[in-house]
């Protein structure tokens, strides 16, 4: 494993030039070679969606993506949003409804969430809660995190209405 | 200063005063790092010289180990160290896992890594230290390990038949414990019964899946001989103590630091092997050594939970009351039990909860505990709740068919009245105050049962096929001492809490109980500033430090509010009376005229601020030249909690499940779900009811989805999520939830446990609904998870 490749990306509008490891995936290279822990490894099979991050303004699973694959790619994290301020109605929510409890699927769950209210954004609950049965979370029992996005969904459908 | 404090003087119902936050929702000071990535779960943290552990895991269920070669593996790049289990039995004393006051319990020494045989596939037996773990998972493909299969005791139903394979020969068998509670004529009162049910249910192996995976760091300092944990766990001060114990240090040697914690569910409460190698290895090596769980290590060594395979007979007369209970539990535990809660607390918990809700006179109920060559099981939430409580709820609806009475008549009928109380039941378990009518009232004020029957007759005309179910339940929160402490487990059922006041006149508050988002540090929060009379900004929680946090428990075992809480409460109030006594002397004034509101001290009965918290505490802690000599100067009280007029604190609550099945395709599709609960005085609706919710999915994923699947010689089958399925936002319902508030008087606070409710109730509720959907074909399903497999069985379709 002493082959490398060499990559340029940019993550949340950084420059970042690396050498990884064919096999590194992009959770890893996030959490291990960047320090943005603010994504988690859940199941590292694609299914439970705590590693979702943005690549090219797609949500995907970051531990199904490798890292080598990414040159000239641009990667977005919960830190990058976070710092930008797009999803802070999407958190202020998840705060105000307690749609968090341990916090571990929370990051992604709102990658997931963010990418329903920008392509499709709807009230409908139920398209909702489609939307976000690929993001799981053990604590909540779910409702009030559907709570959150569907009130800012609301609020976003308003603004837009009124603008 | 000596006037009785009541839960009344210190206005614990005045939600409308501006600084009373006890029964207000106000949202988590802490959610806001979770949903900007800022959390410290145990993998975020980083140390200089960090080495990372892998486990080679046996593949097999039963095997002996002939030898063992870690030359390739040693010769792998980046590669520390390997160890055997010989290697750290050097360093570090194997545990037994029985409790004293569990009558005969037995149980073997366990290794943190095995000596000579593994007992059930995933067991850890080699681990591989190196520089990634990467490298480490590399490694510990090379390890070559000469094994000798043996014949595995995979079935619980013959485990202690004559030609069982013995798991631990030292034993004699592979009886772990029984019990038997018996009120003493049960055959006689059930021969004199009109109607005698009788079903047999399996309550399906499941795991908690925390979605962060068990995760330690540990780093032994060689220099000053102290080993420091992080670890993602509930009970710090625990396993700081088991540290301690196991690797022959002194427990003010040894310090456990858990920050974020990503779901814990009872999974994150015992002593994994793997984690006692992890800490072997650091004491060993005398460097941090991290170790994370992976989802397939995770599904293997986590532990497992709820195998029961219980009869269940129950006896009524024609008028709908119910003379009895006759239940026989069997379950499987592994071949350990876990130290050091034990395995034997599940079927414990079945004979003591069976039956709970009712009034009845006869009882008998034992449980059979034994080993078998699969993943060790032990407490996961709601501990025998949702065992007991499908077995009794099922009966009661067998009993109602047989009667041909509604379920909600049958329950009307049998539950334990409000005014009973207190009471003990059949059992034995002691009852200080329970709601069963009022949250029946409640329940069914919020279901629209005449609605549903209507849908539910209209829609089998069509194909439909709509039920509707009821489950009530007892659940057992506060733990004194008797639930471990007497058995000689070193499991702490007070706690304590310190909470002071800095010179700017905010709050600081240490506690020991643990947050893993169950809302710990807020309703801490709302406490200490209801308590000391400030605004809820000016209250900062620290837990999960041994270090720095009073003694304690943790949290498990819905004790979090009702043991924490409390605490946390009369040490408010005592650095109240203290701030108060500080302030007279410098007002010239009497305490008594003084109150602490919003961060001021005012005249109690005109409200008029005198003086400011922050003024106060410059004075105190800058110029104290400018105080009287002998005036007290402390700003800081500690006060500890523990039951004790009851060994536990029972609630109550019932719970309905509104679904459709499938009838060509078997599938069950979750409409809607109601519950009602007591867990005593709320201190933040908000927090109880999402978990509440949380619970209840947890209880319908085992009633529907979650099963750890063996084959035949013990082979985990279900390792991945994609193969162990959990619930999706998808597949949920919108759950509706309200309470009932009976305070506990064992406290102040009067706050009993909450997160266990759900859990408990879910799986009876979602089986006596599909069993109500399924009645016009006379079948019904009794194992769980229901799948479709086992609904279209049951409608014959093949």
């Amino acid at each position: 494993m002493s082959f490398r490749v060499d990559i340029r990306l940019t993550v949340n509008g950084e420059r970042v030039t690396k050498s990884v490891e064919p096999r590194r995936h992009l959770i890893d290279f996030l959490r291990i070679d960047l320090g943005l822990t603010g994504s988690h490894a859940g199941c590292e099979h694609g299914i439970c969606g705590t590693c979702t991050v943005r690549v090219d303004g797609e949500i995907v699973r970051g531990c199904l993506v490798l890292a080598a694959s990414l040159d000239g790619a641009q990667v977005e994290t919960i830190e990058g949003l976070s710092e930008c301020g797009t999803i802070h109605d999407l958190q202020e929510a998840f705060v105000a409804r307690n749609a968090a409890q341990c916090g571990f699927c929370t990051p992604g769950m709102l990658m997931t969430a963010a990418d329903l209210l920008d392509h499709h954004c709807t009230t409908d609950r139920t398209a909702i809660r489609e939307h976000l049965s690929g993001n799981y979370c053990r604590c909540t029992g779910y409702q009030a995190i559907i709570d959150a996005v569907e009130e800012v969904a609301a609020r976003r459908m308003a603004g837009a209405r009124a603008s | 200063m000596n006037k009785p404090v009541t839960p009344q003087s210190v206005g614990l119902s005045r939600e409308d005063l501006p600084n009373s936050y006890i029964g207000r929702s106000v949202p988590r000071s802490n959610v806001r790092k979770l949903v900007q990535g800022r959390a410290t779960y145990t993998d975020d943290v980083s140390l200089p010289r960090l080495v990372h552990a892998a486990f080679v895991r046996s593949p097999h269920p039963h095997a002996r180990i002939l030898s063992i070669d870690v030359s390739g593996a040693t010769a792998m790049p980046g590669v520390v160290r390997v160890f055997t289990g010989a290697d750290l039995a050097k360093v570090c004393d194997p545990w037994v896992a029985t409790l004293a006051h569990l009558k005969g319990m037995k149980s073997a020494p366990q290794h943190p890594l095995p000596l000579e045989r593994a007992t059930w596939q995933g067991e850890a037996v080699v681990a591989i230290v190196a520089d990634s773990v990467a490298h480490a998972e590399d490694a510990a493909g090379e390890v070559i390990i000469d094994w000798e299969p043996l014949p595995a005791q995979a079935d619980m139903e013959t485990a202690l038949d004559a030609g069982a394979v013995v798991i631990h020969p030292e034993l004699g068998d592979n009886l772990v414990f029984t019990r038997t509670a018996d009120t003493g004529e049960v055959p006689a009162a059930f021969a004199a019964a009109d109607h005698v049910l009788e079903a047999t249910f399996h309550t399906g192996r499941h795991t908690g899946v925390t979605l962060e995976a068990r995760s330690i760091i540990a780093d032994y300092n060689s220099a000053d001989g102290t080993l420091t944990v992080h670890q993602s766990t509930q009970a710090p001060h625990m396993m700081q103590g088991v540290f301690a114990k196991q690797l022959r240090m002194n427990e003010g040697d040894v310090r456990v630091i858990c920050k974020d914690v990503g779901g814990s569910y009872g999974i994150k409460v015992h002593v994994y092997p793997d984690e006692v190698a992890v800490a072997a290895m650091s004491r060993i090596l005398g460097r941090p050594v991290k170790f994370i769980a992976d989802r397939f290590e995770s599904f293997v060594s986590d532990i497992h939970a709820r195998d029961h395979r219980i009869t269940g007979k129950i006896a009524v007369m024609n008028d709908g009351r119910i003379v009895g209970f006759d239940i026989e539990d069997l379950t499987g535990i592994g071949p350990y039990s876990v130290y050091p809660r034990t395995s034997a607390i599940e079927g414990n918990q079945v004979v003591n909860l069976c039956g709970g809700p009712y009034d009845f006179k006869h009882y008998r109920c034992s449980t059979t505990v034994v080993l078998q060559n699969k993943a060790p099981t032990c407490q996961y939430r709601a501990v025998g709740h949702p065992i007991a409580t499908t077995v009794t709820e099922g009966l009661v609806d067998l009993a109602a068919e047989a009667l041909g009475m509604d379920p909600i008549t049958i329950r009307r009928l049998n539950l334990m009245r409000d005014d009973a109380y207190p009471c003990n039941s059949p059992a034995g378990m002691k009852f200080e105050g329970l709601s069963h009518h009022a949250s029946l009232d409640k329940l069914l004020a919020m279901v629209p049962v005449e609605r549903l029957r209507a849908e539910q007759a209209e829609g089998r005309t069509r194909g439909v096929y709509r039920g509707l179910g009821f489950a009530s339940f007892i659940e057992l929160t506060n733990p004194s001492p008797f639930m471990y402490g007497i058995g000689g487990a070193r499991i702490s059922a007070q706690d304590g809490c310190t909470v002071r006041m800095d010179p700017d006149g905010s709050l600081v508050a240490l506690s020991g109980v643990t947050e893993q988002g169950q809302g710990t540090e807020a309703i801490l929060a709302q406490i200490v500033a209801h308590g000391v009379g400030v605004d809820l900004k000016k209250v900062k929680i620290i837990t999960g430090d041994t270090q720095v946090t009073p003694y304690g428990g943790g949290t498990w075992a819905c004790r979090g509010a009702g043991i924490g809480g409390e605490a946390a409460l009369q040490a408010a109030i005592a650095l109240k009376d203290q701030i108060l006594g500080v302030a007279a002397i410098m007002l010239q004034t009497e305490a008594e005229a003084l109150d602490v509101v919003m961060g001021h001290v005012v005249e109690r009965t005109t409200g008029t601020s005198r003086l400011s918290l922050a003024e106060l505490g410059r004075l105190v802690y800058f110029r104290g030249d400018t105080l009287p000599k002998d005036m007290p100067r402390e700003f800081v009280q500690t006060r500890h909690f523990i039951t004790k007029e009851y060994p536990f604190a029972f609630t109550n609550g019932i719970q309905a499940s509104w679904l459709e099945v499938d009838v060509e395709t078997g599938l069950v599709t979750l409409l809607e779900h109601w519950v009602v609960e007591d867990c005593g005085r709320v201190i933040n609706p908000m927090l109880v009811d999402e978990q509440v919710r949380g619970g209840v999915v947890q209880g319908i994923g085992g009633a529907l989805y979650e099963h750890c699947i063996y084959d035949d010689t013990g082979q985990l089958l279900t390792t991945t999520m994609a193969d162990y399925m959990v619930p999706m936002a998808a597949e949920m319902p919108d759950i509706h939830v309200d309470h009932v508030e009976t305070p506990t008087k064992e406290s102040l606070l009067g706050a009993k446990g909450a997160g266990e409710a759900g859990t408990a109730g879910a799986p009876a509720a979602v089986m006596n609904a599909i069993n109500d959907a399924l009645s016009p074909f006379k079948a019904k399903v009794f194992a769980q998870p229901f799948t479709p497999d086992r609904i279209l069985r049951a409608l014959k379709r093949y």
